[in-house]
């Protein structure tokens, strides 16, 4: 550790001492140019070239082309950009890309086959679970994180399980339907991602 | 988002010797559900992001005789999902189980909790902590329905953590980790008032890190209960942590501490001053509620708010002895 205390490089590197004379980077500081990294997304490996303050939202939408997920709020509040990361739902405006490296990362995308609905899908259609849409592929995606972890809920553990994210035309009960029905239809056999 | 360098330590030492001692150069990153949008809006444009989640030794909830030592990476998911918790520290997992968000609760740690910055949105808005324009005070007759009802200025924002009224209920400490040493600090010193411009609303300083959280030995019953305006993603309108040290079905000992009402977790002494002798019942709460605002001084849009502390107070002392004897 010697060398990269305050006293010796950690400060003199790059952009915290302009003026200062190079010091040496320690070998853990990338940035703030754009660096290398590879994403595992729904169970590929992807390697792109972003600066460290991408998200991985913009990273999957602007970088990828993976328009899926929604940037809305961009302010880690309305559930717009709910991605799947280790198993957890997350909000992927709030994670930066270069931090989710390593992860198994979960989009919308990779849901069902092109062509085809996951019974999560199917049942928003079904109930109305949405107006406008721009809430939905969110939803969708919170509601998967939620339904694997509780296959069998009660609408009052619906309600909870969903309040990280907002639907604006209001579409509350249709959405809450949509997650009793998915919660049968995959407990009664259907594609599971 | 300004650009900046990103570091990735593995350890500890290696992460704090990469801060920075002069404020605004470095941050440190864990969850990211505050920092990254206060980058966003450039409150905080920091010149190096330390990221500590792959620091391992800042993970792990360990309860033990002596009592809990939480690291400070641990999510408030898995707070609020921790049987030792849950069963012994209540007023704890009812904060962290409180934030109505998945989302959040998978990503936001402790550590974070306790070091997030104050939502006020005049702060948010780039008018400082104090809020002022031109040295003019913007709060006390501006847009103030979210803001203090107690301290009396020349801070209005409301301390934003959900676990620091448990936490000072129940007498924890923080270990506070530089690269010149660490140090325990009660969480009940942590949380500041700012009295200028120049102060933090926590005593962290810009080359620390917070590395644990450590909780005494439960000898009490506690809960936390929060009064919120919707059930999905908000902050609390306001909220009460007690912690009770019974003696038989007496209160030999009380702690109680609101939330959201002041730039720190409230220290409510007039309640727990009711409350000594007593047994729990809905009218001793009540009274204990009463008290505990008496000294309120609410602004101009915010009056409301005295009645939700109050009701606070009552609930999460009902909370605390429910089911127990």
């Amino acid at each position: 550790m010697r060398g990269v205390g305050i006293g010796g490089g950690a400060l003199g590197t790059g952009l915290l001492e302009k003026n200062a004379g190079a010091g040496t980077t320690p070998a853990s500081v990338v940035g703030p140019g754009a660096v290398p990294i590879t994403l595992h997304i729904n169970g590929k490996p992807v390697t792109l070239t972003v600066e460290p303050r991408v998200t991985l939202s913009n990273a999957l939408r602007e970088h990828l082309g993976m328009t899926g997920s929604k940037r809305v709020c961009d302010r880690g509040t309305c559930g717009g950009c709910t991605v799947i990361m280790n198993g957890k739902t997350v909000y992927s405006c709030s994670v930066l890309a270069i931090d989710a490296q390593g992860k198994n990362i979960e989009t919308i995308e990779g849901l069902a086959a092109p062509g085809q609905l996951h019974p999560i899908s199917q049942a928003f259609w079904n109930n109305d679970g949405q107006q406008c849409g721009y809430c939905t592929s969110g939803f969708v995606m919170a509601m998967k994180g939620f339904l694997d972890e509780h296959p069998n809920p009660t609408v009052e553990e619906v309600k909870h399980g969903l309040g990280g994210n907002l639907c604006r035309c209001g579409a509350y009960m249709g959405i809450r339907k949509a997650a009793m029905e998915a919660a049968k239809a995959i407990q009664q056999g259907g594609k599971h991602g | 988002m300004q650009a900046f360098e990103y570091a990735n330590p593995s350890t500890l030492q290696e992460a704090v010797a990469l801060l920075a001692p002069q404020r605004g150069q470095t941050d440190v990153l864990a969850g990211g559900t505050d920092l990254i949008s206060l980058m966003k809006d450039y409150i905080h444009t920091p010149k190096r992001l330390v990221n500590i989640k792959n620091i391992q030794e800042l993970e792990g909830i360990r309860a033990s005789a002596g009592g809990l030592r939480i690291g400070a990476l641990v999510t408030m998911d898995e707070l609020a999902r921790n049987a030792e918790v849950r069963a012994s520290y209540k007023a704890l997992a009812d904060a962290a189980a409180g934030i109505p968000s998945p989302q959040i609760r998978h990503m936001g740690t402790v550590g974070g909790d306790l070091c997030q910055r104050p939502r006020c949105w005049y702060f948010r808005g780039g008018f400082g902590l104090l809020a002022t324009d031109n040295g003019k005070p913007l709060v006390p007759d501006g847009e103030n329905h979210y803001h203090a009802i107690f301290g009396g200025g020349p801070a209005y924002f409301v301390s934003a953590s959900s676990l620091g009224p448990a936490l000072v209920a129940m007498g924890a400490r923080v270990k506070l980790v530089s690269a010149k040493g660490s140090r325990e600090v009660a969480v009940k010193s942590f949380f500041v008032a700012p009295k200028d411009e120049n102060t933090r609303e926590i005593v962290l300083r810009p080359d620390e890190i917070l590395s644990e959280i450590l909780v005494p030995a439960p000898a009490v019953h506690s809960a936390t209960y929060e009064v919120r305006q919707k059930e999905a993603l908000d902050w609390p309108l306001a909220a009460a942590s007690v912690a009770l040290t019974m003696k038989g079905s007496v209160v030999a000992g009380a702690k109680v501490v609101m939330g959201h009402v002041a730039p720190i977790p409230w220290e409510a002494a007039a309640a727990e001053k009711a409350l000594a002798g007593k047994t729990i019942t809905a009218a001793s709460a009540e009274a204990a509620g009463k008290a505990a605002v008496e000294d309120a001084q609410p602004l101009s849009r915010n009056a409301y708010k005295v009645q939700l502390a109050s009701v606070a107070v009552k609930r999460a002392l009902l909370e605390a002895v429910k089911g127990k004897a």
